[in-house]
C-alpha cells in the first residue's frame, strides 16, 4: 500500500461538505453499523442538513453536542478511511468566517484539498476564502466539487460556469490549477464511480482520483533538514541526536553542519531501535550521531555542510492570527519554529489581506481570523528555508508569553535585513583571522614605523599606519575595532604599546612576548601579563 | 514509507517532543492494545536509552485477572517504571458498576482516581493511547490536549494545532493530555503489532470462554461476577476487541486466534470497537461528557 493521503475540507453544511464525507466513509465502508445507527436514531432529533427521507450522512462527522444541535462545524474534526489502494486522513473543517483560524490549522498538514461549491449557488466568498487560505499554507493540490448536481439537472453550463469563474480566481491567488469534479454527494454521482448522468464530463471520479494522485516526490531531494528534538545520552559511550528529518536524505558518512554552533562533522551513525541504517530519509525519525564531539542541544539543526538553511533574526511572514487578542507590533511573544523556542517581536505590519476582495489594506493590528504580512525579529536566529520550499522549516506558531495560547501561524516568505549566514563578526572571528589581537604602537618617527610594519606585516599582520591628527581617537577606535595592529607617529595615545624608544625587532618581539603574535605562545613567559 | 512508517515516525515525534519540553510527563498504560503499541513507539523513540518517564496505570480493581498479570509481566520485561494508582477510599466504600450505575462508577475509578494520580505524581503531561477513530468527540481532539487546574477539557476552547509544532507552554497545577495515536485506526494497530511482534493481552485471541448474553453484549464469566436472576453461564468461542473492566466489556463472537485472522476479522468487522464498551452509551455524547470532567 502506498503512503497515506492527508486532504481537508472546507464549507458549510449547505455546500454538503459533511454530506460528502459521510459518503466516502459509507462508500468506503469507514463507518461502523452501530455508528450508522445512531445517525439515524438522531437523525430524528435535527432538523438541519440531509436528503429528504435519506439517512444524514452530515451527522456522521459533526461530532460535538453544539454541533449536532445547531447544524453547524465548529472545530477540525479529522476522519479515517481506506480503500484496499489507499489510506486517507481528512480534515473536515468548518467553513464560516469566524472558523478561519480551523480551516487554516485543517490546511496546515493537508496534501490536497476539495473545495466544495454548491451548483445552484456558485461561487461563494466563502469557496474563495478557503482557497486562498489552503493557498496560503501552500497545499499542493485542490479539487473542485461542484455538488448538488442532481438539483440543476447536471446541466453542464452550470458546471462551466463555475469552472470559469473559479479558475480565474486561482490564477489571480497563484494557486496551482485545480481538478473540476461536477458531483451529488448525496447521491454519489461521481464520487467513488463516474455518473451516467454526466456524460459530457470526462475526468474521474473523486475517490479514484485520490487513491492514484502520485505522492510528491521533491522533499527526499530537498537539502537536508534535521531539527534537534532530544539528546540522547544513555550511556558514556553514546550521544545521539533525535529528531524526525524534515526535508531531504541524510546517509552515512555524509559531512554535516551544526547551527548555530557552525561546527563541522560527518555522519557516524543513523540509529533506529530496528538497527543502523545506510541512509534516511524525510519524514523518517530517526538518531543521528557524529564522529565529532560537537555541542549540540535541542533547537540546533543539523544540515548538509554545503546546503545550509537561512540563518537570520528578521524575516518577513504571512500570519493568520487566531485570538481574540490582536496582533500588535512591539510587543513580546515566544515563537515555536520546529523544535527551537525564542522571544520574538514583531516590528511591523506590512498589510492586511481581505480575504473577501483579496485587497491588501493597512493594518495597525490583526484581530481574530484576520491574515496579514508581518516583519518579525527574534530574540536569537532562527534556522529556516521560506514555506514554499519546505513547510516544515518555514513554519512557525506564535505562543502568548501570559496566557501560554496559541495565537498565530505563520509562514515565513523571506530573510530580511542582514542574513546572519556566519554570524557577526566578532573579535574573537576576528583574531582567528588575522593570528593577533589589535594593538596601537606608537612610534616616533614615520620611517621606524614603515619599518616596524614591513616586519608586522611579514608575519602575517594586519597593520596600517596613521600619522596622528586631532582626530585621531576615532581613528584609533576604527582601526582597533577592525582587529588590526595600528601604528601611529607622533604623542602616543593612552593604553598603545610605546615602542619608540626600541628598535623594531624589539617591538616586534615585544608583540610575541605578549603573544599578540600568534604562534609564538610558547615564548610567553610566567608573569608577563598580557 | 508505507503507512505504518509514517504514523510512526510521526508519533515518535510526538512522544520525544514532550519529553524534551515538558518537566515531568507520564506515560498512561491501560494494558490493551493501543498501549502495548504506544509503548513500543516510546521505546523506539528512546533507543538505545530506557523510556525516561513511568508508566501508569490506572488500576479500577475491576481489571481481568490475564490483563494484571500481563501488566507485571511485560512492563518488567522491557525495564520500564511502572506506577499504579487505585482510589482505595470508593473501592473500600464498595464502588461497583452494577451498585452504583457505570457513570458514577467510571467517575469514580477511573476519572477521579486518573485526576488524583496525576496531582500526586505533579505531572505536567500525561500520554494517552486513544485514537481519534474511536468516538466522535475523540475525534475533534487535539494531539496535545489542554486541561485546566481541574483536569476539564474545553471543546470549544482548545488550542488551535498547525504542522506538528505543538504548544507546550502550561501554567502550574494545569497540564496537558497527549495522544500520540491521534492518527491510527484500529486496523492500524493490528498491523503495526503484527509487523513488529508487539505482545498483548491473551485475551484478545479467541477462545472458548464461560460467558454470559446479557442485554445484547457477551460478557465474561471468568472472574468478580454475579449472575442477575435468568441467567446462565455457557462456553462460546469469543474474543475481546477491546479491553477495560471485566463487567463492562463485552466479548465478540469470533473464531480469529492469530493475529492474521485478527486483521482479516477487522478488514470484514462492520461494527466499532467501543459498541461493546458499555459506558459509552450510556447516554447521547456521553464520551464528550465523560471527557469534559477529565476522563480520557
Amino acid at each position: 500500500m502506498p503512503g497515506l493521503l492527508r486532504f481537508s475540507t472546507a464549507g458549510s453544511v449547505d455546500d454538503g461538505k459533511s454530506t460528502l464525507i459521510g459518503r466516502l466513509l459509507y462508500d468506503s465502508k469507514g463507518v461502523y453499523e452501530d455508528q450508522l445507527a445512531s445517525v439515524v436514531k438522531a437523525s430524528a432529533n435535527t432538523s438541519g442538513g440531509g436528503g429528504g427521507g435519506k439517512i444524514d450522512l452530515a451527522l456522521l462527522t459533526d461530532g460535538l453536542r453544539a454541533e449536532r444541535e445547531q447544524g453547524i462545524t465548529i472545530d477540525v474534526a479529522y476522519r479515517y478511511f481506506s480503500t484496499p489502494k489507499r489510506k486517507f486522513i481528512i480534515a473536515d473543517t468548518p467553513g464560516h468566517e469566524q472558523y478561519t483560524r480551523n480551516m487554516a490549522t485543517g490546511a496546515s498538514t493537508a496534501d490536497l484539498t476539495i473545495i466544495l461549491i454548491d451548483a445552484r449557488n456558485g461561487v461563494l466568498q466563502q469557496s474563495r476564502r478557503h482557497a486562498f487560505i489552503a493557498n496560503l499554507l501552500g497545499i499542493p493540490h485542490f479539487v473542485v466539487a461542484v455538488n448538488k448536481m442532481d438539483l440543476v439537472g447536471f446541466d453542464q453550463a452550470v458546471y462551466d460556469k463555475i469552472r470559469e469563474e473559479f479558475t480565474g480566481f486561482m490564477e489571480r491567488i497563484g494557486a496551482p490549477a485545480p481538478l473540476f469534479i461536477p458531483i451529488s454527494a448525496r447521491d454519489g454521482d461521481n464520487v467513488v464511480t463516474k455518473s451516467e448522468r454526466t456524460p459530457w464530463y470526462s475526468g474521474p471520479a473523486l475517490l479514484p482520483y485520490l487513491e492514484d494522485l502520485g505522492e510528491d516526490a521533491g522533499s527526499e531531494k530537498k537539502p537536508g533538514r534535521f531539527p534537534v528534538q532530544y539528546v540522547l545520552r544513555p550511556n558514556l559511550d553514546f550521544r545521539g541526536y533525535a529528531g524526525q528529518i524534515a526535508a531531504g536524505t541524510f546517509r552515512k558518512g555524509d559531512l554535516v553542519l551544526a547551527l548555530p554552533a557552525r561546527r563541522h562533522s560527518r555522519i557516524e551513525r543513523i540509529v533506529t531501535y530496528d538497527g543502523d541504517l545506510e541512509e534516511a530519509a524525510a519524514p523518517h525519525s530517526v538518531t543521528l550521531c557524529l564522529a565529532d564531539e560537537i555541542d549540540i542541544s535541542r533547537g540546533d539543526m543539523i544540515v548538509p555542510a554545503l546546503a545550509a538553511p537561512h540563518v537570520a533574526r528578521r524575516f518577513k511572514a504571512d500570519i493568520v492570527w487566531m485570538n481574540a487578542k490582536a496582533l500588535e507590533p512591539g510587543r513580546s511573544y515566544f515563537i515555536k519554529h520546529t523544535s527551537h523556542q525564542v522571544r520574538a517581536m514583531v516590528r511591523l505590519i506590512h498589510h492586511r489581506t481581505d480575504v473577501n476582495t483579496l485587497a491588501q489594506v493597512h493594518a495597525s493590528k490583526l484581530e481574530l481570523n484576520e491574515i496579514g504580512q508581518i516583519s518579525v525579529e527574534t530574540h536569537r536566529p532562527l534556522f529556516f528555508d521560506p514555506y514554499n520550499d519546505n513547510r516544515v522549516t518555514g513554519a512557525f506558531i506564535v505562543i502568548d508569553p501570559l496566557s501560554n495560547e496559541t495565537l498565530g501561524a505563520g509562514m515565513i516568505r523571506d530573510v530580511e535585513g542582514a542574513e546572519e549566514t556566519r554570524g557577526q563578526v566578532t573579535a574573537a572571528d576576528r583574531e582567528a583571522r588575522f593570528g593577533h589581537r589589535p594593538a596601537v604602537i606608537a612610534v616616533d618617527d614615520s620611517e621606524a614605523a614603515l619599518l616596524l610594519e614591513r616586519e608586522l606585516f611579514d608575519r602575517g599582520a594586519l597593520t596600517a599606519v596613521s600619522d596622528l591628527k586631532a582626530d585621531a581617537a576615532a581613528t584609533l577606535a576604527l582601526a582597533k575595532a577592525a582587529g588590526m595592529i595600528l601604528i601611529v607617529t607622533g604623542e602616543p595615545p593612552a593604553g598603545s604599546l610605546d615602542a619608540r624608544k626600541m628598535a623594531t625587532h624589539e617591538a616586534v618581539a615585544l608583540l610575541e612576548r605578549r603573544a599578540m603574535l600568534m604562534g609564538h605562545e610558547d615564548q610567553l613567559q610566567a608573569g608577563e601579563g598580557i | 514509507m508505507d503507512h505504518l512508517d509514517l504514523l510512526e515516525a510521526e508519533s515518535i515525534q510526538i512522544i520525544r517532543e514532550v519529553a524534551a519540553e515538558f518537566s515531568n510527563p507520564v506515560m498512561l498504560y491501560s494494558i490493551g492494545k493501543d498501549s502495548s503499541c504506544m509503548v513500543r513507539l516510546a521505546q523506539k523513540a528512546f533507543f538505545p536509552g530506557k523510556i525516561p518517564f513511568p508508566l501508569l496505570h490506572v488500576d479500577t480493581t475491576y481489571k481481568f485477572r490475564e490483563m494484571i498479570e500481563f501488566r507485571d509481566s511485560y512492563t518488567k520485561s522491557i525495564g520500564a517504571k511502572l506506577i499504579v494508582h487505585t482510589n482505595r477510599q470508593a473501592i473500600d466504600e464498595g464502588a461497583n458498576p452494577i451498585k452504583l450505575g457505570t457513570q458514577k462508577c467510571c467517575s469514580l475509578l477511573k476519572t477521579r482516581a486518573l485526576l488524583d494520580a496525576l496531582e500526586a505524581g505533579g505531572y505536567d503531561a500525561a500520554f494517552g493511547g486513544a485514537r481519534r477513530d474511536e468516538e466522535k468527540s475523540r475525534a475533534k481532539e487535539r494531539v496535545y490536549s489542554f486541561r485546566d487546574e481541574f483536569g476539564q477539557w474545553d471543546p470549544k476552547n482548545q488550542r488551535p494545532e498547525l504542522w506538528n509544532v505543538y504548544n507546550s507552554r502550561v501554567d502550574k497545577g494545569q497540564h496537558i493530555r497527549v495522544f500520540p495515536l491521534s492518527n491510527w485506526t484500529e486496523l492500524d494497530v493490528w498491523q503495526y503489532i503484527q509487523r513488529e511482534n508487539i505482545p498483548i493481552v491473551p485475551m484478545y485471541f479467541a477462545k472458548p470462554r464461560p460467558m454470559v448474553v446479557r442485554g445484547g453484549s457477551l460478557v465474561s464469566a471468568e472472574q468478580d461476577f454475579m449472575l442477575l436472576p435468568g441467567e446462565k453461564t455457557e462456553m462460546v468461542m469469543c474474543r475481546m476487541r477491546s479491553l477495560g473492566c471485566s463487567p463492562c466489556t463485552g466479548a465478540i463472537r469470533s473464531e480469529a486466534d492469530t493475529l492474521e485472522k485478527i486483521i482479516d476479522e477487522m478488514k470484514l468487522v462492520r461494527r466499532s470497537e467501543r459498541e461493546n464498551r458499555v459506558i459509552d452509551h450510556d447516554q447521547e455524547g456521553s464520551m464528550e461528557l465523560k471527557k469534559r470532567e477529565g476522563y480520557f
